[in-house]
């Protein structure tokens, strides 16, 4: 479309016919506070709080930044007036008539977006327009999370990422008027629905209203407890998002620096998850290779990503057969750590404790489910988020850009570049068909980079031909994709041996547990593209980077496993599922 | 935890089969939940979860989203109102003279809650405001009957009367 | 399916009988001697309408005058408070407050001896020397009826009568004379706005619909019947008493702007107009008046009914349409405005059920003829539902430009009981009240918003010195903040600090600071809702701080309500010179707040009784038991 000049404050700016106010004042340099507003997703207009004066020749008046199109030569947009001042504070004083004002026992606090944006309008009184304010019970059902609808603003981005992002929609407004509040049907727990623990509404909340159950005290303790060997290991997406915790810039790969911290937090092997995603890729690959020859169930689906193997029981529970059964990458790794690893230095699995870093709050869930727990007690015992971490690292007073960096524990530290870009979207495809390659073209070395699969599409394909033959693949990320992708794939308008689907949109560099970025940089940055960069990156610059050439994956092979795909590979580093139903 | 009702759902296979065919005769219509929960109240007379349940299934709507949109919308009920709806004021001048003693003693005979109807159908219980008649407070009304200047020793009496 | 030719044919077998429906026609050519009409409108019909028809048919059987007299079920008449209303033609006798008891009296010396019942006649309609016509009442004489011509007059489950009436002559010229283009220009000519709320030309909203997106697949066509003011029942009054006017405008609607699909989003309150429209359109149907290539043009157009499911936000446009697609009923910001992105992100166009009802007159008559109705800026005439303090309660449809006197005064009969007329309440939740000094303004939609009300829809609640101002506007915000969607911010929490505010007031507990804070809070919510319902939100409070502000004073300052409303100022006190002690007060007391004093006044026997006002719930009980009149409130 046509550009149109417009003045945003007195400074002339030039934008496309139809640009937001909010998009052309951030061309201008300037922002505009909002707190509904998720681009794509949430484009409601409800909370009012990017109220700006607008002329379109007829005068001033308020509009909506956030969803309100320029569209004629000259218009004039004042950010900041007085009148635009007045509106943003009341808005202001009124959420926060509502608003259960606990700042100081907040997990949000200091990061929370209506408590900054409070701080920067200079309100000085939170008491103006106090009055009726509902109270709620904390929804405590899920495993993964809290529910504190005393704190919500019901600005929507969870119900938003919960339907449109990830096809869900657990939660929604519930009633109306004043009364409305965000909750599932039935005033159900989120554990009674099915909720797939994805996180994602964690993530884009902006308040202290959801947040992850924390385990941070717990795996304190148990780093105290003498009697206790404590092993954590960090997921891949982790070490690209924590630096945003400290101040580095997004996209920065942090991983030398989290290790020492974790090593200084006192526990007593710092293991790379990587390592388990190079397991993984061993078990998977054979299973693939195994159906596609043999003629078993496909496509074969990766289940990597819990969020996504309990929306596949409940939203598609005739396909849990495709579903591979390996488990994931940092249960293998919890598994082998308790068995192989246990034997290894002598200890008894109930005396070692595994903390795995996630940038995933589905992993919360899934480390108690059922057939998670090799040798007779759960694989992994904790699961904390990347966020978790960060407030480890602060409370335990660690100065993490101080830190130097480190390299992880051996044996199950050591990983290749295909581990690496297991948290990305397409990253699994990617080092399964690298090894899937070498093993069928009989070329054990040749690195294969398989750029059609890259990117932040929500649903990508590829047909990939080694030699003779042709694999069809598929990846979809978000389960809203993913439920288009199955559907077709269902109803036989698609054919593919090979899917991989992570539950996150751009898998878990932008999982439910990683780091929450303010509206103002969601809005505006490509989070998952900056992220995933730093794991492309560490991948490229690896000499060691297919799954199959991990020499500490062989030797575990050697040494306990046989063969990828023996029988006791199946007991420690498989799993089941269940069907369930849609609630 | 879930909002139950206290009503046991007795919905029946022809309701069902009723329910099904009200689905089926708006499936080509993009706007088809509002008229079939609609048409669905006319069936069951309320919409409980099961009934709620059987529509989310069937036309494959997010059955928070349903939720969502029964109580948004005054018309749609989520409890039967019972063969007897009994409303007590809880005016002014009826809450000093202890209508609300009377009304929790309500709840606490017939197991329900206000705005909810007893497993048997039977009884429905509701507050409402001032009806007009102070000088009679504290007042109570069973369908059209009016009970008036009521101890809590009168409540057993007055459900009698509908036993 | 009817050709154009069956449809005049049909007007013209029809003629007579209609016109036998005049007062004092002559018409000879008529099947029935005699038409009775009653009506069977909401209103009547509450007030035992229903009864009274059966009566009727069974005496007229009885009679054996079923061959001579047609007894036809109208819609509403307008004047309600006189319900239920019948009236006979050619004579006019317009019988009022009828029931099934007077009919056999009405049969047999009526219809039979030929002597209208004259003590059963609505007096104003009795004159000396016989019956006056209705139409020189007062409540008729300076009314001028054009979306309510059919109400009252016609069968509205009888197409044919409709088509008698010309209906679906519009649609006819139209289809088969006129362009889209030429539609849009005579609606846009004839000046005629919205007649929901805001009062936007109804024509320059057809033709964006028809012009902003050029190539779109499909369009719709709706009408707004979610009539939810409280006061307000014009459009149930249409919808009950002329159902085809309606979808022969859609139509015309639909030719306008290129749809082939409608919507009516009526209120699933109003049983006896929903299901009066889907005899309509059954009708309509079976004549090919909805449907493929109507009038064997390359038209097509249907019409389905969507029920609302009570919520009052859903009169907002985009409300209405995100509730017909099967969500709760929240707005959604505008622009896009529905005539580029409305129903299912198509164009779409929204009217009214009122304003619907002028366009088939506008196409008959032209342009001008609507044009030279009203004022400046607001052509046509505009129905009230006149209710409140006043004498004639009803619908009244009356040129624009007519002063709020004339509708009060003159139509309406005044303020009853001789109390003064203090203000009147227009536009419901989002109207203001008009204070007396602009009781000769003339009405129309742009003097209404510069006194600080609105047109509305159409209530016009008139009020007397009895009714609080401030209590007035808690009424109203109780209302807004109960129907408030939710979704944004200022009207969710705004509304009801809003009302926490008035409630402080009415109670005696706010100052002065709050009236400002107060005024501050509806500013902003008005400048910052989402919609037009938060948006509107705080012009009762606006308006009656405008005209009113003493009497917030006297709530805020003197702690007192000068009407004598509010509870919690109220003190009820007993004049011991008149009570006669005799007890009754403290009998009836609910809380035991009055008990006999010492003091007997000279000439009594027993002392009279005093109200600990610290007890004192205010209920008035011991007022209405004081036979000699001692107890006051102040």
């Amino acid at each position: 479309m046509a550009d149109i000049n417009v003045k945003i404050n007195g400074i002339a700016v030039s934008v496309p016919k139809g640009t937001t106010v909010l998009e052309a004042a951030h061309m201008a340099g300037v922002d505009i506070p909002t707190f509904c507003y998720m681009k794509e997703i949430n484009e409601i207009g409800a909370c009012r709080i990017c109220m700006v004066e607008i002329n379109e020749g007829r005068g001033f008046r308020l509009v909506a930044a956030c969803v309100y199109p320029l569209a004629f030569e000259g218009t004039e947009i004042r950010t900041n007036s007085p009148k635009v001042m007045d509106s943003r504070r009341k808005t202001l004083e009124l959420i926060l008539s509502t608003h259960d004002r606990k700042c100081l026992s907040c997990v949000r606090s200091g990061h929370c977006e209506l408590q900054a944006l409070c701080n920067e309008m200079g309100i000085e009184e939170e008491n103006t327009y106090e009055g009726d304010k509902p109270v709620y019970e904390i929804d405590n059902s899920a495993v993964h999370m809290y529910r504190d609808n005393n704190k919500c603003i019901l600005c929507r981005r969870c119900v938003a990422a919960c339907a449109k992002w990830q096809g869900v929609g657990v939660i929604g407004a519930n009633e109306r008027g004043f009364k409305t509040n965000i909750g599932s049907a039935f005033e159900m727990g989120l554990g009674e629905t099915s909720c797939v623990s994805c996180g994602q509404c964690i993530a884009v909340c902006p308040v202290g209203a959801l947040s992850e159950k924390d385990f941070t005290d717990q795996v304190f303790a148990a780093i105290a407890d003498e009697s206790k060997y404590v092993i954590v290991q960090t997921a891949p997406a982790v070490r690209a998002g924590l630096g945003e915790e400290f101040g580095y810039p997004i996209g920065t790969n942090v991983e030398g620096k989290m290790v020492a911290a974790l090593r200084r937090l006192g526990f007593d092997n710092v293991f790379d998850t990587d390592w388990g995603a190079d397991l993984t890729i061993m078990e998977e690959a054979t299973e693939f290779v195994e159906r596609f020859t043999k003629g078993g169930k496909l496509p074969l689906i990766t289940s990597c990503s819990p969020g996504w193997v309990k929306y596949c029981e409940h939203y598609f529970p005739e396909m849990t057969d495709n579903l591979s059964s390996c488990k994931s990458p940092h249960q293998m790794l919890g598994a082998v750590a308790k068995t192989y690893y246990a034997e290894k230095i002598g200890k008894k699995p109930e005396d070692i404790v595994v903390v795995s870093i996630m940038p995933c709050t589905a992993k919360k869930y899934e480390c108690q489910r059922d057939d998670q727990a090799a040798a007779g007690v759960p694989d992994v015992d904790y699961v904390l988020t990347t966020r978790e971490l960060a407030r480890m690292i602060r409370r335990a007073g660690l100065k993490f850009t101080a830190l130097p960096d480190e390299d992880f524990d051996n044996p199950l530290g050591l990983s290749a570049g295909a581990g690496d870009i297991f948290g990305v979207t397409g990253g699994v495809m990617e080092a399964a068909l690298r090894t899937a390659y070498c093993w069928l073209s009989g070329n054990n070395e040749e690195v294969v980079e398989f750029h059609e699969v890259r990117g932040t599409d929500g649903i990508k394909r590829s047909t990939v031909t080694i030699g003779e033959t042709e694999i069809k693949v598929a990846v979809a990320s978000g389960l809203a994709n993913a439920g288009e992708l199955l559907r077709r794939v269902q109803s036989g308008e698609e054919k593919v041996d090979f899917i991989e689907i992570m539950a996150c949109p751009g898998g878990c560099v932008n999982g439910g547990g990683q780091p929450q970025q303010p509206a103002s940089v969601r809005n505006f940055e490509d989070l998952r593209s900056l992220r995933a960069k730093a794991l492309y990156d560490e991948d490229a610059a690896k000499t060691l980077r297919l799954s199959h050439l991990n020499q500490d994956v062989q030797k575990l092979y050697e040494e306990y496993l046989e063969k990828p795909g023996s029988h006791k590979a199946h007991e420690i580093l498989h799993t089941t599922y269940v069907k369930r139903t849609i609630n | 935890m879930a909002k139950k009702t206290t009503v046991p759902f007795n919905g029946t296979a022809e309701q069902e089969a009723k329910l099904y065919e009200i689905i089926d005769a708006h499936k080509d219509d993009p706007g088809a939940l509002m008229p079939v929960l609609q048409q669905a109240q006319e069936v069951y007379g309320y919409l409980p979860i099961e009934v709620q349940k059987m529509i989310s299934d069937k036309m494959g709507i997010p059955l928070e989203k349903i939720y969502g949109v029964v109580t948004f919308y005054a018309q749609f009920s989520l409890y039967p109102k019972g063969k007897y709806n009994i409303s007590v004021c809880l005016g002014t001048a009826c809450y000093v003279k202890g209508s609300g003693d009377i009304y929790d003693k309500l709840q606490e005979v017939l197991k329900i809650s206000g705005g909810e109807c007893t497993a048997d159908g039977k009884f429905s219980l509701e507050a409402c405001r001032c009806i007009g008649a102070c000088g009679l407070a504290p007042v109570l009304t069973v369908n059209e009957d009016v009970y008036g200047r009521l101890t809590v020793d009168d409540v057993a009496d007055i459900l009698a009367k509908y036993e | 399916m009817k050709s154009l030719q069956e449809i005049q044919a049909i007007r013209d077998a029809l003629h007579p009988e209609l016109e036998l429906r005049h007062v004092g026609s002559t018409e000879a050519n008529s099947k029935y001697e005699r038409h009775v009409l009653i009506c069977g409108g909401t209103g009547c019909t509450s007030s035992g309408s229903p009864a009274i028809e059966k009566a009727l048919h069974e005496e007229i059987d009885k009679a054996g005058l079923t061959d001579k007299i047609q007894v036809v079920k109208t819609g509403c008449f307008g004047l309600c408070a006189l319900g239920p209303i019948m009236i006979v033609y050619p004579s006019g006798a317009f019988y009022s407050r009828v029931t099934a008891d007077d009919i056999p009296r009405i049969v047999k010396e009526h219809f039979i001896e030929g002597n209208p019942v004259k003590e059963l006649l609505y007096d104003e309609t009795v004159a000396e020397d016989g019956i006056k016509s209705l139409n020189d009442t007062s409540f008729y004489k300076k009314q001028h009826r054009v979306a309510l011509r059919n109400c009252g007059a016609i069968n509205p489950e009888n197409i044919d009568e409709y088509i008698g009436k010309d209906g679906y002559q519009a649609l006819a010229k139209c289809v088969t004379e006129m362009t889209p283009e030429e539609v849009i220009k005579t609606v846009l000519d004839s000046g005629l706005r919205g007649r929901g709320g805001g009062g936007f030309p109804t024509g320059r909203k057809w033709q964006l619909a028809r012009d902003i997106v050029p190539d779109a697949d499909q369009k719709y066509v709706c009408c707004n019947a979610d009539e939810g003011d409280p006061g307000a029942f014009m459009d149930r009054s249409v919808l009950e008493g002329d159902p085809h006017v309606v979808l022969e405008a859609m139509a015309i609607a639909g030719y306008a702007i290129g749809a082939s699909q409608g919507y009516i989003y009526v209120r699933a309150e109003y049983p006896i107009a929903i299901e009066r429209l889907r005899i309509a359109i059954k009708q309509a149907r079976e004549y090919g008046m909805l449907g493929k290539n109507i009038f064997g043009s390359d038209f097509s157009f249907d019409i389905d009914l969507r029920l609302g499911a009570g919520a009052f936000v859903c009169g907002e446009e985009t409300a209405l349409m995100t509730s017909i697609e099967g969500n709760r009923g929240e707005p959604r910001p505008r622009p896009p405005f529905p005539a580029e992105k409305g129903l299912y992100q198509k164009p779409t166009i929204l009217n009214n059920v009122e304003t619907y009802a002028n366009i088939p007159q506008i196409i008959l008559k032209g342009a001008d003829w609507f044009a030279s109705m009203g004022t400046e800026k607001s052509k046509g005439t505009k129905v009230f539902a006149l209710g409140g303090k006043i004498k004639n309660t009803g619908l009244v449809e009356v040129p624009m430009g007519t002063t709020l006197r004339e509708v009060i005064e003159e139509i309406g009969g005044g303020i009853p009981n001789g109390k003064k007329f203090k203000a009147a309440q227009t536009g419901g939740p989002s109207g203001g009240c008009i204070s007396p000094e602009n009781y000769d303004v003339p009405i129309d939609y742009d003097n209404l918003i510069s006194i600080g009300s609105m047109m509305g829809s159409g209530g016009l609640i008139v009020m007397d010195e009895d009714n609080c101002m401030v209590d007035i506007a808690k009424f109203f915000l109780e209302f807004t903040v109960d129907e408030s969607c939710g979704k944004c911010t200022p009207c969710r929490i705004g509304t009801k600090r809003m009302y926490e505010m008035l409630d402080k007031i009415t109670k005696g507990k706010a100052t002065l600071e709050d009236l400002d804070k107060l005024e501050e809070l509806c500013y902003y919510i008005k400048a910052n809702s989402l919609c037009g319902l938060g948006q509107t939100a705080p012009n009762p409070v606006l308006s009656t701080l405008k005209n009113f502000r003493n009497e917030y004073e006297a709530h805020v300052v003197d702690k007192k309500c000068p009407a004598g409303v509010c509870k919690d100022l109220l003190m009820f006190s007993i004049n011991p010179e008149k009570c006669v002690g005799c007890g009754l007060c403290a009998k009836n007391c609910p809380v035991s707040a009055i008990s006999q004093g010492d003091y007997t006044a000279p000439g009594k026997k027993r002392a009279a009784y005093v109200i600990d006002t610290t007890k004192c719930v205010k209920c008035g009980a011991c007022m209405d038991n004081c036979r000699p009149k001692a107890i006051s409130k102040g």
